[in-house]
């Protein structure tokens, strides 16, 4: 008897294992769309605008226009991802029926919803989410996600913040392997997360869904040092195309993030790539625009 | 000693890691292969699932491409997963991408669909015994022609979705993913076979 069944939690979590080792790369056209895939993308994220145009625009940001996506859609042979506003469920079922391969329920969009996250688990796609410590990560897969990211923040070039919390993420995982199981329940009532998800991470020592870095990526540098952190795929914002030369910057990227750990490469990715984009000391930015704190 | 033999995983991206864990549960040593020296060490290579762009490009820039050809060309086994199985074949429907292009198999990519349409089910294959195998196909490629020398070994929905041509064998779905070995089982007696008798009794 065969039992046929589709999009199972294992064939979600199976599309971002294939990912990993990876760079996923924001396009806002299908041009873009073609000059990631050439670089050597594992998968693009089609959105209206980058992190850093929504920044210094200001407004609203919302799911793009599904015209647009589709445009991607038709270009990339490879995975293509979308945003919806955090806690909007119907952008996301809007996505889900454009057939996008990931959604990203994202901070970098105005939320929609201060209180609720979307229940991911009534999804045929997969989703992922951003984090800024395990706490939040185990809440946003106890919801359905099956794939994190640091949040870190998007649209600054600066990757300090990405730093912050993959360190806070594999700092609890490392304590949590340590603590006696007696332990565990007051940890998941510390972290507010799922007990059945702390157990799970003990025995594990990482996250029960792979573990991605975002937010402040520029340089082949950057993407090398959150794989070495732990993280275990890229996705670059605005790091792209705000920089001089994006295909060759895409390129460098895709390089660095595969030989991570091999500083020669890295070395020679870097040479004569053009200016980064420009950065954001996170200090200078108002607390009420620092796009990390969307979401809990 | 058994734990002399290594078998590789090409690590430029993808599901590295479950084809690692499944090398070990097999009693071998796995070896995550990213240059020329680690290609070296081991007796048999699989390619696993990842973007297959992405995987080519990286295999032509970093030289890997023509070293797999040549150990493959003097019997080395090759074992490729999903995107694996799209680089091994000779023609890929509708595309020029950089490939090795060893197989006498024509691949469609993402064959079954997209994302949502991604599925498991369970596959009689041929040459494994011990009952069904619950395969999972990811934005999965099928087989959309054989050539002379290639034996079809399992199908869905009338597709062929493994093959095997000599020391060569894809398969369009994970068995990584699950922790059912048979899959890496069949492939490690391949790549004992290639050793030879000789070989072997200098090694048990």
């Amino acid at each position: 008897m065969v039992m046929e069944e589709r999009s199972t939690w294992r064939t979600k979590i199976g599309l971002a294992e294939m990912l990993k080792g990876g760079v996923i790369m924001d396009v806002t056209t299908a041009e873009q769309a073609k000059i990631a895939e050439d670089a050597g993308a594992v998968a693009v994220m089609a959105l209206e605008r980058v992190p850093a145009d929504i920044r210094a625009q200001g407004g609203i940001a919302r799911m793009a226009d599904p015209l647009k996506i589709k445009e991607i859609m038709n270009v990339a042979t490879i995975p293509v991802m979308a945003k919806a506003r955090i806690g909007h469920f119907v952008e996301a079922q809007l996505l889900e029926s454009l057939g996008v391969d990931y959604i990203d329920e994202s901070e970098v969009l105005t939320p929609a919803d201060e209180a609720f996250h979307i229940d991911k688990l009534k999804f045929k796609v997969p989703f992922v989410c951003g984090c800024r410590d395990l706490g939040e990560a185990l809440r946003r897969i106890g919801e359905g996600a099956a794939m994190i990211r640091t949040k870190g923040e998007p649209g600054t070039g600066n990757i300090v913040e990405a730093v912050r919390h993959m360190r806070s993420v594999m700092a609890d995982i490392r304590r949590i392997q340590n603590m006696p199981d007696e332990e565990l329940m007051a940890e998941a009532k510390n972290l507010g997360a799922p007990y059945d998800l702390v157990l799970e991470v003990k025995k594990l020592g990482k996250l029960p869904v792979p573990n991605f870095a975002a937010g402040g990526i520029a340089t082949p540098a950057d993407a090398a040092l959150m794989m070495q952190l732990g993280a275990e795929a890229i996705f670059v914002g605005s790091g792209i195309f705000k920089s001089d030369n994006p295909p060759l910057r895409a390129k460098a990227i895709v390089d660095s993030a595969t030989h991570f750990d091999d500083p020669d490469v890295i070395a020679r990715a870097s040479e004569g790539i053009g200016e980064a984009m420009a950065g954001l000391d996170i200090c200078k930015i108002p607390e009420e625009e620092l796009l990390a704190r969307r979401g809990w | 000693m058994l734990d002399e033999m290594k078998i590789g995983v090409l690590a430029l991206q993808g599901a590295v890691e479950p084809h690692m864990k499944a090398i070990a549960g097999c009693g071998y040593e796995p070896v995550a292969v990213k240059t020329a020296e680690r290609l070296d060490q081991v007796k048999g290579l699989i390619i696993p699932g990842g973007e297959s762009t992405t995987v080519g490009k990286l295999l032509e820039r970093f030289g890997l491409d023509t070293l797999i050809k040549e150990r493959v060309a003097v019997g080395m086994p090759l074992y490729g997963t999903c995107t694996g199985m799209i680089l091994m074949a000779a023609e890929i429907v509708g595309s020029t991408q950089h490939r090795l292009g060893l197989m006498a198999t024509t691949v469609k990519r993402n064959a079954f669909g997209r994302q949502v349409d991604s599925f498991e089910t369970d596959l009689d294959i041929c040459g494994i015994e011990g009952g069904p195998f619950r395969a999972i196909f990811i934005r999965a490629p099928y087989f959309e022609a054989l050539g002379s020398g290639v034996e079809a070994m399992a199908e869905v929905h009338g597709r062929v979705v493994m093959a095997r041509q000599g020391n060569m064998l894809a398969s369009a779905f994970h068995p990584e993913l699950t922790d059912d070995l048979r899959v890496h089982r069949y492939f490690a007696a391949m790549v004992e076979e290639s050793l030879g008798e000789g070989a072997k009794a200098q090694r048990h």
